[in-house]
């Protein structure tokens, strides 16, 4: 049963109430840090002050003698774990980094890399242990820029490490894990065809997700080796998964709840302090609470990628794109593992570009490893990508738009790494951008407009769900997935709607590890697709066991009963009499007769949708400062069908204004000796309320014909093209092409000054 | 190491508590008080997740000491419904899907509130410029910014 | 029982000592405030708002041993407009300063300034003479106190002094104030007919920045309309705040005509000797200084244009 093509829903798409809102409002949820356990134990870690070291030796003993100081571990505590072989997955963490991020080993490798932790009984005595606890280091020279890592003089952060991926063999070790190339067509024939060629170098630094709340978890160990966990985290199976893998411990004797998370964006994704908190819970036989100041956040966790691409696109006059080529340097941080594949299949997706060749390089250097942030991989080769569009589209003095209509890939087109388009809403989302307001009204003076379209394929997956049937009709529904965004609203839709009962009778929670089966990380917009899904098949296994029961109670034929509108309806076939029974009736009679009713469902699902957001941005621009301003910003974006559209809005919004703060002020500021100079939020400047307009999201719903509402990832699209889309309204403010994120006042002004020194603007 | 034994109103209720002179107004909301609706986002008054309203006024509990609110009436979100009655921002964040993740709500709220008593009709710059102190990452601020101004709406309309 | 009552915990004998012993004291009068300084170490510092000690503490920039909260002091929470003079208590708050009217209306500029301090909730707190003192470079009350020829009525042991805000800051986070000294108020000269003052800054974002640039400009029109007096002080462009001294022979006899402005944006610029940090770089703090001078002087001259 496909519900694709009906309209007529009655919760699915409606404006809900949010299941967990109350308890927000109200400041009852509680989050990572709001969650006392009698007894527990505060632990602080003592990070490195150097951006690149080796680790001589570690004297714990003062720590140790510190009253109040119940134990102090360093790497020696947690297992080590050989590296990876090849070949390796497209995405590569690796247990030897892993462990090594969580606490160093024989080096540091960032300012901020963990070295050693205590746990006491107050967070003042952790604090003032920490800074008992010496440490010998070996001072080595670091490296940031990922050009000069990847060259061949560069200070080596990992000796076994020869990039992988490239003829011949390298004989040195280098700061490049790996090569992943992508090529189509002949790249040589397709720039010969071209009237026009564009030729651009385009540079972000690192940005981070800037979830407001900081990591938190209390680990409580028992003597028989059994671990509670409690943390604020995107995937709570992951991180069950990463400690018993890291600790070497049986998966089934860590049992980890997760929180109401504050914020993850992708940063939530992995294992920091949780192991850790592990171990001293388990050396001193109490729960210990480990909690990340805002300044630890930054200095050791995850960003994404700063990005250095050279891009060259050629074109007809007529607009045909006949040949892309880029070549990527992502920094990976501290260890490999920047999203290189995603650069390579998102770069030119977009577009029907017979000739393209891509390379990427994923390169480590002294910063802290980089984690997931919506869209990983994408919005840096967007930035560059749609920057050489935008470029192209000026050159050719062809409307934007009209560039991309004219050579937007539809159905049954291929990516460059060979991803077969299904359904996609492509074309809609850029007429229907065409068609908004936005796009014809008037411009100010010292205003300038840009537009720029992203693409992103969501994620599918693990999930796994439980519906449980109480016996007075009310139905609990158990999925693994932390709600970040609402998603619970969605999850109690589908079910209300699939069963044909009034949403409040549903409640839907958020269950622990022991209590369901594996279910992967809430992120890669993959939430409502794979956990829904999973949701409706568990569903419908309860309405299969209530048309079971009503059978039985009817004697008739299964095959003669169908579930219409909330009640299981015989057949006239089956005989008179005979009268339907609600979902309430039947839940009365389940227990007496056989037993409590439950569906479930675990899937890896398949069959994700592309999606794609095309956004518009009018800013100005103060001409004597360099001030930018937006002043206006619409999205359009293929949604597949917005289970419940106001959250769906809300995704949209809060990935533009992400996308303004990467594109006009957000960057990481390093001191001569690599240490990170902008540790909080007053000089790492996301946007504030004042700095952006109202978000007009407008949602264009051409379903995914794999998802039983439709449903495509709506949470990463609309931060992949915003970078690009402020830029682009930038170098139409100003006149000149802008390259280097993020667009920060001095970088204007610069712009502006050289284009009145050129004589003028265009 | 020396404590104050110290006597406050909290959401109307005296309470008492005993703290160093380096805690925080907010490690006492949080710790000795175990009120943990005010949250901890960055602790250097950068991001407004622990505004909370001090005799009459919002500020960043992480930047009061415990020390010094003897005698003085502190407002939490945990007092802000009345007897399982919302008050009119609670509703509208609903209402109008302000929140996300929620962890910058509470702060959110009561910036809110403060900032409607004395603007009780503001406009939308004037509501940006009163909540620039609060980070929010999930929404981007636009439903922040309606549920807000359809709160002052409503309480206008409503005398309150 | 009395609402602060302190209590002392036993530890161990012989154990590590394990936390600082940080005493906060809050005297009610100005005397009693400098006995308490007088007996402090060089860790003690006194506390207004807390809005950069606190950061500072938490941060672990600093570590103090005694905190002398003025906020019960009289002198240090008034704000009174005698004949000749106003004083603003040390200890006001931005937003206390935001609602007298009658001060807004003398000194626009100086309470713009103190308001342009960090959100609503740092409003709250943040006092003009805390933003003094804290003395950084970027201060956004400094300028504008510079341009308005504020003096500091300081406290100490040798008893009441007064010094102009310009000789008070001697260094990023330094002031001329002797060991056992603090600034109880402020004072400023009301400002004659025709006088107006205004204060910009340039941030990246619309809010919550510390400035990359300040302009603080005060000025008095003679009877004709041109320009009698006149101040114009930059912040954040400089180890400290910086008075345009051209600016007067710029600006006094004549009008604010284009050519005057230019000269203006000019001396302004010249004026600058900035560094590169994580706000700004060395060109754009020149460039905008002058830009801002311009701007603030243009408003400065509608306020006083206004008062004739």
């Amino acid at each position: 049963m496909n519900n694709e093509t009906r309209t007529n829903y009655k919760w699915v798409g409606k404006r809900t109430r949010r299941p967990d809102g109350v308890d927000k409002v109200t400041g009852r949820a509680r989050y990572g840090d709001d969650m006392i356990v009698p007894g527990m134990l505060h632990a602080k870690i003592l990070r490195s002050p150097h951006a690149h070291a080796k680790i001589l030796s570690i004297d714990t003993s003062k720590a140790e003698a510190l009253t109040g100081v119940k134990a102090v571990i360093t790497s020696a505590a947690i297992p080590d774990h050989p590296l990876s072989e090849p070949p390796y997955p497209p995405i590569i963490n690796d247990l030897h980094d892993i462990s090594r991020n969580v606490m160093a080993r024989e080096k540091v490798l960032y300012d901020g890399h963990a070295v050693a932790a205590v746990a006491a009984t107050s967070e003042a005595i952790a604090r003032q242990a920490v800074k008992l606890i010496e440490v010998d280091y070996e001072v080595l020279p670091h490296v940031l820029d990922p050009l000069v890592a990847a060259g061949p003089d560069a200070p080596v952060l990992h000796d076994h490490q020869y990039t992988f991926g490239v003829e011949p063999e390298p004989e040195k070790p280098s700061n490049v894990f790996r090569v992943i190339s992508g090529a189509r067509g002949d790249i040589g024939k397709g720039f010969a065809e071209a009237d026009v060629i564009v030729e651009r170098e385009f540079t972000s630094e690192p940005v981070h997700q800037g979830y407001i709340e900081p990591l938190a978890c209390i680990a409580t160990a028992s003597e028989d080796g059994a671990i509670e966990m409690w943390t604020t985290t995107q995937g709570h199976f992951v991180i069950r998964m990463l400690c018993a893998r890291l600790l070497k411990m049986d998966m089934a004797m860590i049992r980890v709840t997760a929180s109401e998370i504050g914020g993850g964006f992708g940063g939530k994704n992995t294992v920091y302090g949780e192991p850790v908190a592990i171990r001293l819970s388990q050396m001193t036989g109490r729960p210990v609470r480990m909690v990340m100041t805002r300044s630890e956040v930054f200095r050791a966790s995850g960003p994404t990628m700063g990005s250095h691409t050279h891009i060259r696109m050629g074109a007809k006059k007529d607009g045909t794109i006949t040949a892309a080529e880029a070549s990527v340097h992502y920094q990976a941080g501290a260890f490999k593992g920047s999203p290189i594949g995603r650069a390579v299949e998102t770069f030119f997706s977009s577009y029907t570009i017979p000739n393209i060749k891509v390379d990427s390089y994923d390169v480590c250097v002294n910063r802290p490893k980089v984690a997931a942030y919506r869209a990983p991989g994408a919005p840096m080769a967007c930035f560059a990508a749609e920057g050489a569009i935008n470029e192209l589209a000026q050159r050719l003095g062809m409307d934007a738009i009209d560039l991309r209509l004219k050579n937007a890939v539809s159905d049954g087109d291929e990516s460059l790494m060979g991803t077969k388009y299904g359904r996609i809403g492509l074309i809609d989302v850029l007429e229907t951008l065409k068609k908004h307001d936005h796009y014809s009204a008037p411009l100010g003076p010292n205003q300038g407009r840009g537009v720029a379209l992203g693409y992103w394929m969501h994620g599918g997956g693990l999930s796994s769900v439980t519906c449980i049937l109480q016996d007075d009709g009310t139905l609990s529904v158990a999925t693994g997935n932390p709600d970040i965004g609402g998603s619970r609203s969605s999850m109690r839709a589908m079910a209300a709607e699939e069963l044909g009962i009034d949403i409040e009778l549903i409640k839907p929670i958020v269950a622990d590890t022991g209590s369901l089966p594996y279910s992967h990380l809430t992120a890669g917009s993959r939430t409502t697709y794979a956990t829904g899904m999973a949701v409706v098949y568990a569903t419908r296994e309860v309405i299969d066991k209530l048309c079971a029961l009503a059978a039985k109670k009817w004697e008739i034929a299964v095959e003669d009963i169908s579930w219409e509108a909330g009640q299981a309806v015989p057949a006239p076939s089956a005989g008179d009499g005979i009268k339907a029974l609600s979902l309430k009736e039947l839940a009365g009679m389940a227990t007496k007769m056989g037993g409590p009713i439950a569906g479930h469902s675990e899937i890896n699902a398949g069959g994700a949708g592309a999606a794609f957001s095309a956004q518009m941005v009018d800013v100005e621009v103060d001409p004597e400062t360099g001030f930018v301003s937006p002043k206006r910003y619409t999205v359009v974006q293929d949604v597949g069908r917005a289970i419940s559209p106001d959250y769906v809005e809300g995704q949209i919004q809060g990935g533009a204004v992400q996308g303004i703060g990467w594109a006009l002020n957000e960057e990481y500021i390093y001191d001569e000796n690599a240490r990170l100079l902008n540790t909080g939020f007053l000089d790492y400047r996301m946007p504030v309320a004042s700095d952006v307009p109202m978000i007009d999201a407008v949602l264009v719903e051409v379903p995914n014909p794999n998802h039983p509402y439709g449903v495509r990832g709506v949470g990463e699209p609309p931060l992949v093209p915003a970078p690009a889309a402020v830029t682009n309204a930038v170098e139409n403010a100003v006149g000149t092409t802008m390259s280097a994120l993020p667009l920060s006042p001095p970088k204007v002004l610069q712009a502006i000054e050289a284009v009145a020194a050129a004589g003028g603007d265009d | 190491m020396k404590k104050h034994l110290i006597t406050a109103t909290v959401n109307g209720d005296e309470v008492d508590f005993t703290c160093t002179a380096e805690q925080t107004l907010l490690d006492v909301l949080r710790g000795e008080l175990q009120m943990t609706g005010t949250k901890n986002g960055c602790g250097t008054g950068d991001c407004g997740a622990c505004t909370v309203i001090y005799n009459g006024r919002p500020v960043n509990a992480c930047l009061v000491l415990g020390v010094e609110v003897a005698g003085a009436e502190v407002e939490t979100v945990e007092g802000m419904a009345k007897g399982g009655d919302m008050h009119p921002l609670q509703q509208k964040f609903l209402d109008h899907a302000a929140l996300q993740c929620g962890v910058c709500t509470p702060g959110i709220l009561n910036m809110a509130k403060a900032f409607l008593e004395k603007n009780p009709d503001p406009t939308e710059t004037e509501v940006r410029f009163g909540l620039a102190g609060n980070l929010c990452r999930c929404t981007g601020y636009d439903k922040i910014v309606r549920a807000v101004l359809d709160a002052a709406a409503e309480m206008r309309a409503s005398g309150s | 029982m009395t609402s602060n009552q302190e209590i002392y915990a036993v530890s161990p004998e012989g154990a590590f000592r394990t936390v600082s012993q940080l005493i906060y004291q809050a005297p009610e009068t100005v005397e009693a405030a400098v006995a308490l300084l007088a007996g402090g170490d060089a860790g003690t510092r006194i506390f207004a708002g807390g809005t950069d000690l606190l950061v500072q503490m938490k941060e672990e920039m600093i570590e103090p041993t005694l905190l002398v909260d003025i906020k019960k002091i009289d002198e240090a929470r008034q704000i009174s407009i005698g004949a000749d003079d106003v004083r603003i208590g040390a200890a006001v708050t931005g937003a206390e300063l935001g609602e007298h009217e009658a001060l807004k209306t003398l000194w626009p500029g100086v309470v713009e300034a103190v308001e342009l301090i960090g959100s609503e909730q740092v409003q709250g707190r943040a006092t003009i003479g805390g933003n003094l003192c804290n003395a950084s470079p970027a201060a956004d009350s400094v300028p504008a106190l510079v341009a308005a020829a504020a003096r500091a009525v300081i406290a100490g042991p040798d008893g009441s002094r007064e010094l102009p805000v310009s000789e008070l800051l001697t260094g990023p986070g330094q002031t001329a104030l002797a060991a056992g000294e603090f600034v109880v108020s402020l004072v400023l000269p009301k400002p004659p007919a025709g006088s107006g003052d205004a204060y910009l800054r340039f941030i990246p974002r619309t809010e919550m920045d510390i400035a990359v640039v300040g302009a603080g400009v005060s000025l008095t029109l003679a009877g004709d309309g041109t320009c009698a007096q006149a101040r114009l002080a930059l912040g954040a462009v400089a180890p400290t705040v910086r008075l345009v001294k051209a600016a007067a022979d710029i600006l006094v006899g004549n009008r604010l005509d284009e050519q005057v402005l230019d000269a203006l944006v000019s001396a302004a610029s010249d004026t600058c000797s900035p560094i590169d940090d994580k706000r700004g770089t060395i060109d754009f703090r020149t460039k905008v200084a002058g830009v801002l001078a311009g701007r603030a002087a243009k408003i400065a001259w509608q306020r006083a244009e206004a008062n004739r």
